[in-house]
Order: C-alpha cells, then sequence, then structure tokens
C-alpha cells in the first residue's frame, strides 16, 4: 500500500540536478513525478519512480547520496475545497504532514497526491477508517515492479 | 618612552643583559619543571655550559605539542601558591595550551603592554576602551593591565555589542580603542550600515591598538581611513606572555621587540638550523625573566625576519616584521585560534559524518568568515530538510562552544572535496594575508 519514494541530495548549483537526472535517464528510469525542496545550499530531490530500488542503486554507484521512504499516494477529489476538506479531516486527526505534491495526471477523474506523514502507520489506518482511498504502488508505478 | 633605559639600550649592553638572564632562565626551567631537565639531559645540555648568546642553539625546542602533553600545570615552575593568574588558548580540552603568572610576571606584562602603549603615543591622559574580550584570553586582561600601568582610564568593555562600543566612544570621550583588527573594521561597516548619522571625526578616537590576528597594509589604511585613526599592531602569544611580546612604534615599520624579557632567534622551520639577522624563517622564543611559566626555545610557528635599522623612533630594540604567515596549518580567525585537526574532531563527534571536510576561511567586508563544507552521506541524508538543517545547527552549535568560532556549515555532494593524490585540501584561505 504505502508507495517508495526515492530521494536525493543535490547542491543548489548549475548542472547538479541534471547529472542526478542522466544517471535515471541511462538507466531507463521513468520519472512518475517529483518535487525539490530547497536551500540556498542544497536540495532534497523526491521523486516516485517506476522503479525505486534500481534507482536507489544506480544513484548510489554514481556517488550521488539517496535514500528511499515510504510515502502515501492518496485520491482527492478534483473539486475546489476538497483539499482543504482532507487537510481539515487530517489535522483532526492529529496527523502532522511532513511535506506533499500531486500527480500531473488525473486518476479516474481524481487527482493523486502523495503525502509524506510524521507517522505513516498511524496516518494510514486513520485515513482507512475515515474513508480515503490509498492508491496502490502497483497502480502508480506499474507492473514492472 | 616608558622604559627609556632599556628602550634605548645599546645592542651590546642589551646582548650582556639577555645572557645574564638567559642563565638565570635556563638555570630555573632545568631546576623546577621535570621537563626541561629530561629534555636537556637527553640532549647532553647542562644550563652550566651556557656561556654566551650562541649556545642557546644547542637547547632543544619547546613545542605547542609539549604544553597540550603537560596539561594543564605540568609545566609551572613554581608552587601553585605563587601563581596568581592562568591564561589558557582557545581549544578543546585535550588541545588547550595554559600558561600561568606570578605577580612578578604581571608586572612584567603590564609593563611591555604599558610600553607598547606609550609607543604608539598613549599617555595617561588617554581614555582607553579595551574591546579585547576578557577572559582566558590574553587580549582583554593584558590591555587591561598595561593600560592601568600606563596611567590611562580604562573602559573595561571587553569584545562584542557594536551599538554600544560606539556610544561609550561617544559619552565617555574614548581617544584610544583596543581590538582585533578585523572588528575594527565591523565598527566601520556598522556605522555605514546602521548609523549615518554618528560622525567617527566628531568624536575623540585617535589611537587603534590592534592585534591577535595577522592584518596587512591595506587593512591599516582601510581602518585609518574609515575610524581617522592611527591604527597601530601590537603582537604577541600567549605561551610568551600575552600581548605585548613586541610593538610599532611612530613610524609603523616593523615591530619592536622587548629584548629584555624575550630572547628571539629566526631558525629555518624544516631544518631547526638558527638563521642569520635578517633572513626570514621561523621566530622562536626564550622567556628571560618569566617565573611561573618559563619558556625555552618555543617554536612559534609564526613566520617572520629580524633586523636592526637605526629606527628613528629611537628605540634600539630589535626588530621583527609584521607576521604574516605560518609555518604550522593553525589558522587564527577573528583572533581565535584554530587548528584543522580540531576542526576534525568536532565533525568526528557527529554520528554517521566522514572526515570529508573543507575549510574556506575568507575575509567578506572587514570580518573573518569560515565556512567549513562536509559532505553529506547516506548515514546522515534525510528526505526532510528539518532534518539536515538540525544537523548543520548541531554541528555549527559544536563549533561554537568547543572552539568558539561561529562556522558557517554548509552540506555538499559527497566527492565534492577535491582529494588530490589522496589527500584532501583541508583549508584553503582566500584573506590574502601576505
Amino acid at each position: 500500500m504505502n508507495v517508495t519514494q526515492l530521494s536525493a541530495f543535490v547542491a543548489n548549483k548549475p548542472g547538479h540536478l541534471q547529472r542526478v537526472l542522466k544517471v535515471l535517464a541511462d538507466e531507463n528510469i521513468n520519472i512518475i513525478t517529483l518535487t525539490i525542496a530547497e536551500t540556498s545550499d542544497f536540495g532534497i530531490l523526491r521523486m516516485i519512480v517506476n522503479d525505486p530500488e534500481k534507482g536507489y542503486r544506480v544513484l548510489k554507484e554514481n556517488n550521488i547520496t539517496c535514500s528511499t521512504t515510504d510515502v502515501l499516494a492518496i485520491e482527492i477529489d478534483d473539486r475546489p475545497g476538497s483539499l482543504y476538506k482532507a487537510l481539515d479531516a487530517f489535522a483532526k486527526m492529529n496527523l502532522n504532514i511532513e511535506y506533499m505534491y500531486a500527480f500531473t495526471e488525473k486518476r479516474e477523474g481524481k487527482a493523486v497526491m502523495i503525502f509524506r506523514f510524521e507517522d505513516i502507520e498511524a496516518a494510514k489506518k486513520a485515513l482507512i477508517d475515515s474513508g480515503y482511498n490509498i492508491v496502490r504502488k502497483i497502480d502508480i508505478i506499474g507492473e514492472n515492479k | 618612552m616608558f622604559n627609556k633605559e632599556i628602550e634605548t639600550m645599546p645592542e651590546k649592553k642589551m646582548k650582556e643583559l639577555q645572557l645574564e638572564r638567559l642563565k638565570w632562565s635556563v638555570r630555573h626551567a632545568y631546576d623546577n619543571v621535570p621537563f626541561y631537565k629530561k629534555k636537556f639531559d637527553e640532549a647532553g645540555f647542562h644550563p652550566d655550559q651556557l656561556k654566551s648568546l650562541d649556545d642557546m642553539r644547542r637547547i632543544p625546542f619547546l613545542t605547542k605539542q609539549d604544553m597540550r602533553d603537560h596539561y594543564p600545570y605540568g609545566l609551572f615552575a613554581v608552587p601553585l601558591s605563587k601563581v596568581v593568574r592562568v591564561h589558557a588558548s582557545s581549544g578543546t580540552t585535550g588541545n588547550a595550551t595554559v600558561v600561568g603568572y606570578t605577580k612578578n610576571d604581571i608586572e612584567v606584562f603590564s609593563e611591555v603592554v604599558a610600553r607598547s602603549l606609550a609607543s604608539y603615543g598613549v599617555t595617561e591622559k588617554d581614555i582607553i576602551q579595551v574591546a579585547y574580550g576578557y577572559g582566558l584570553f590574553t587580549g582583554g586582561l593584558g590591555l587591561h593591565y598595561g593600560s592601568e600601568k600606563l596611567g590611562a582610564l580604562t573602559v573595561p568593555i571587553s569584545g562584542g555589542n557594536t551599538p554600544r562600543q560606539l556610544m561609550l566612544i561617544k559619552d565617555f570621550g574614548t581617544t584610544v580603542i583596543a581590538c582585533t583588527p578585523s572588528y575594527a573594521l565591523n565598527i566601520a561597516d556598522y556605522i555605514e550600515k546602521n548609523m549615518p548619522d554618528f560622525k567617527i571625526e566628531e568624536t575623540r578616537l585617535r589611537i587603534g591598538v590592534f592585534g591577535a590576528e595577522p592584518w596587512t597594509e591595506a587593512m591599516r589604511q582601510e581602518i585609518e581611513k574609515r575610524l581617522k585613526i592611527d591604527a597601530y599592531d601590537i603582537y604577541g602569544l600567549s605561551e610568551v606572555i600575552g600581548p605585548g611580546v613586541s610593538c610599532e612604534c611612530s613610524e609603523k615599520s616593523g615591530l619592536h621587540v622587548f629584548e629584555d624579557h624575550f630572547y628571539v632567534e629566526i631558525i629555518d622551520p624544516e631544518t631547526g638550523e638558527v638563521l642569520p639577522e635578517g633572513e626570514k624563517g621561523e621566530i622562536v622564543y626564550t622567556s628571560l625573566t618569566k617565573e611561573a611559566f618559563p619558556g625555552i626555545r618555543y617554536r612559534s610557528r609564526d613566520i617572520t625576519r629580524l633586523y636592526h635599522d637605526s629606527c628613528k623612533c629611537g628605540r634600539t630594540l630589535v626588530k621583527m616584521e609584521k607576521v604574516t604567515g605560518r609555518s604550522d596549518d593553525m589558522l587564527i580567525i577573528r583572533g581565535v585560534n584554530v587548528f584543522p585537526s580540531q576542526v576534525e574532531a568536532v565533525l568526528m563527534e557527529v554520528p554517521g559524518i566522514e572526515p570529508h571536510y573543507q575549510i574556506i576561511v575568507d575575509r567578506k567586508g572587514s570580518m573573518d568568515d569560515i565556512e567549513v563544507m562536509v559532505e553529506v552521506n547516506e548515514k546522515v541524508f534525510s528526505d526532510e530538510i528539518k532534518v539536515l538543517n538540525n544537523l548543520t545547527k548541531h554541528i555549527t552549535d559544536r563549533f561554537r562552544s568547543i572552539l568558539g568560532i561561529s562556522a558557517k556549515i554548509t552540506l555538499v555532494e559527497p566527492q565534492t572535496i577535491p582529494r588530490s593524490e589522496g589527500k584532501a585540501v583541508r583549508v584553503i584561505d582566500r584573506r590574502k594575508l601576505s
């Protein structure tokens, strides 16, 4: 049910993000969605890729500091106010979001967002109990893994 | 001149005085500090063999490491009941060097600082704001006692708090400020940025006494122009006594060494051979009068040159060039001594951090900036910014509490720090001091 996110440490300098992307491109790894959290010195590139284990391996082989983390992909209605409603529900359940980002494509009329919760297991339980649909890994990254 | 007899003593007479005092000092160390006895015995040297200044070269050197090895009181030559003060250099506990002073030593320390102040034209009519840090560092208390010895009004404000420094300069009618040269420029920057109405030329400030870190002629000119003062160099090191080992005079060219208390030699840092007067090398100090902490042939690691030039100020004391280089890797950052090995020790305390780091020292505007680049490996990496920010904050805090410096910690990618022939380039000093 959890989706594996691949994160990489990237210096905030020209050419550095490109270098990471080239490694993934050369290994035929597809990025499904990504986000970057930046500071003045560095950024953290967070990606959902079609093969996170291979992605992790090839980045490591190329001396790029990286890690994998479990995140949740959650379906949200694609209507004004629905993200607000979802966050309101999470807050009431006392679930702390570390960060979140969205998919570019809709899935059966709904938006899919990636959430990194402080406590993923607690979040999962609470979300299912309140009727949110957590998208399965296979539905996100496809069949090949 | 504060002590005309000494400061204008003919060279030959000074050498006689030095030899007489050296005989006492070398014997004092040999008789009262087991370390010296052992070291001299091993080198086949006995104090009775000291017949001329030339015999000094037979005595083995004292190093900073020897001082660390005998932390804290192992090199004191008098009982602790006779010691009235200690000072210590910055560093982790194991690395600190502790020096002690008897009442007489404090008297000598005050005298050489008073002489220095007098050589800049400071008199008892002056008001001296001591903006060096007060504490284990010799700068604050050293200048304080010297200023009182001279009879000047002494304002013990200590370092930092620039708005308050400026307020006192104005309200107290301060005529002399003593601080690090980089702090002087910091004051000038502060006025420019935050107090455009503050007219430094309308204050009574006229002289700056600057030391504790290397500085260039260019910096002198900048300080003099911006603060509208005469800027003078005061040199010293705690291992020898503190500030007041040597000082500039009205000529602002070279520093007169107070040879009646400190015997100086220049050696080749590679071979340890004594070099003739005029040649550049590492300056080595021997104390002539110190009781609590005699230093016999202390290798300072400071690079300079000694010369006599019949100085226009009338002093006959030997002169040394402004020190701008070191024969080891010690960095002086805003007056604080930092060895790369100490930086490494702090980093190594942080779980997961690897010893791949680089220190970049720069002088941006007026203050020395130290940046430490640390490679981020998988053990410390996180997908959360806050975890990495906490890491840099933690390292920054450790640097502040252990080394007493504010360093900027920059996390960099693995393999970013150049490794040349298997050995990393640890320090890049961009201050261009020499």
